[in-house]
């Protein structure tokens, strides 16, 4: 197990699992198969994912110490930048299909409906993460610095969850279970911080 | 299709969707836009009832019982009544009425309803001059509707016209679709159409409607006041505090089009909202 986590074959295998949400996406337009109003779909489903993979990064450094299994490591830049992907395609799907470009209707949106402006903020706060996830970057940077920054992250999430929260007219239910997952995430990491404080 | 209609008719409380409806005329308020597919129609709702997401109804309702059915009609009335389905259907001359539907969630559908006008209700039911408002309350049943919990909504559903509202020939009881009798995910066995209204107005599955004095509370604006308003008149010019209800997609178009005041239906009803605020009154 250790041997196949810190292998090739397993990067490309989740590299190609990543990509299922994409595909089957693909193969549902393919079929006409994405129900009566494909634009809204589309955009749920992108949306969606890019909350799940956002979670999934912020898995990894809770599930990293559970399993003892330090080579987790290894999916989690990809597993934040495939939630860079999907909330971009879910960020264009928005600009392109459904306000088609008309910028200073974007604009008024983003100013005027909470539930976009948190949808956006999210995305904004994902656009410098994506942009320094080189290992040149964080040299540049330096490891602190470079970690400091990237706890952003958790920000982008919460906005995810909030701009979700919103969009929702009166069921609650799956907005409230990532928000519960995010809670989660951020609860294992209490007793790495504490430990760390302790330490100083 | 008569046959299999005719032999699901003949087992009680089955969902009789399919059975083709006869005998119904054409209406000068019909539109001649293309008409949104069956499929979209029957598959695509909203009935929290049977769960939130748009598919979800057309599965969970699909066991529903609209017959034996009972639709009391009471209130400020000179001669309450209760009406079984037989009778229901028999109230008016059924008439085609193609509609435009326009959901606050900005999508939009045209849809062939079958029915009759409301007004058949007010002349039968003969309110006294009490009455200024009509409420309407939609069947509910936890054990019918298993997914009732999740709908995060008061249930039973309630809704409510003002009485001339209630009066224009524009509003409908409708009783079929596609010239069938109303698919249960659509609001069997009847279900108001008021077209110059967000969806939501227009109640499904009702079981009651009540002539009274006080304006009656609906559901949403229960739910949620600032969102929500009794009127609820289709209106460009007012925004959804979550949303711009300038434009809308019809379903099966790529591009959005312009919405249209009182759903295109102003020159039917524009008149009742004379020397209205509908900025407040939304």
């Amino acid at each position: 197990m250790r041997r196949f986590l810190s292998g090739r074959t397993s990067k490309i295998l989740v590299f190609a699992l990543c990509l299922t949400p994409l595909s089957m996406l693909l193969w549902r337009a393919y079929n006409g198969n994405l129900t009566a109003n494909p634009i809204e779909y589309v955009t749920r489903d992108t949306g969606t994912w890019t909350l799940r993979f956002l979670l999934l990064t912020l898995a990894v450094t809770p599930l990293r110490r559970m399993f003892k299994a330090p080579e987790l490591i290894r999916f989690r830049r990809m597993l934040g930048l495939y939630a860079f992907f999907y909330g971009f395609l879910h960020l264009t799907t928005y600009v392109w299909f459904d306000k088609f470009f008309d910028a200073a209707d974007i604009v008024k949106d983003i100013a005027k409906r909470p539930f976009i402006t948190a949808g956006f903020t999210g995305f904004l706060l994902m656009l410098p993460l994506a942009v320094t996830s080189t290992s040149g970057w964080i040299r540049r940077l330096g490891g602190k610095r470079w970690q400091r920054l990237h706890r952003l992250v958790y920000f982008s999430t919460l906005a995810g969850v909030i701009h979700y929260y919103w969009l929702v007219k009166s069921d609650i239910r799956l907005p409230v279970f990532y928000g519960a997952l995010l809670a989660l995430a951020m609860l294992l990491r209490l007793p790495i911080w504490l430990s760390r404080v302790r330490s100083v | 299709m008569l046959l299999a209609g005719g032999l699901a008719s003949l087992i009680p409380g089955r969902a009789k969707a399919g059975v083709k409806l006869t005998g119904y005329s054409k209406s000068a308020f019909s539109t001649s836009e293309k008409q949104t597919p069956y499929e979209a129609v029957t598959t695509y709702n909203n009935f929290y009832e049977f769960g939130t997401n748009k598919d979800e109804p057309a599965v969970h309702a699909r066991d529903f019982k609209t017959n034996p059915w009972a639709l009391r009609i009471d209130g400020e009335v000179a001669k309450p009544v209760t009406l079984d389905l037989d009778r229901i259907l028999k109230l008016a001359p059924l008439e085609e009425r193609i509609y435009r539907f326009r959901c606050v969630e900005g999508w939009s559908m045209v849809v062939p309803w079958i029915g009759f006008p409301l007004s058949a209700v007010i002349n039968l039911a003969a309110p006294t001059s009490k009455a200024k408002f009509v409420a309407f309350e939609s069947y509910f049943s936890e054990k019918q509707m298993p997914r009732w919990r999740y709908a995060g909504i008061p249930l039973p559903y309630v809704e409510g016209l003002r009485m001339d509202e209630a009066a224009n020939p524009l509003a409908i009881l409708a009783v079929g679709l596609y010239g069938e009798v109303l698919p249960n995910q659509n609001g069997a066995p009847v279900r108001l159409i008021v077209p110059w209204k967000y969806g939501f107005k227009s109640i499904k599955s009702i079981v009651r409607i009540r002539f009274q004095e006080r304006m009656p509370p609906t559901t949403w604006n229960i739910s949620n006041p600032r969102e929500y308003g009794f009127y609820s008149n289709v209106n460009p010019e007012v925004d959804h505090p979550r949303w711009s209800q300038a434009k809308e997609r019809r379903l099966g178009e790529f591009f959005k089009r312009d919405t249209l005041k009182f759903n295109g239906y102003g020159e039917q009803v524009a008149q009742l909202y004379a020397g209205m605020n509908l900025k407040r009154d939304y």
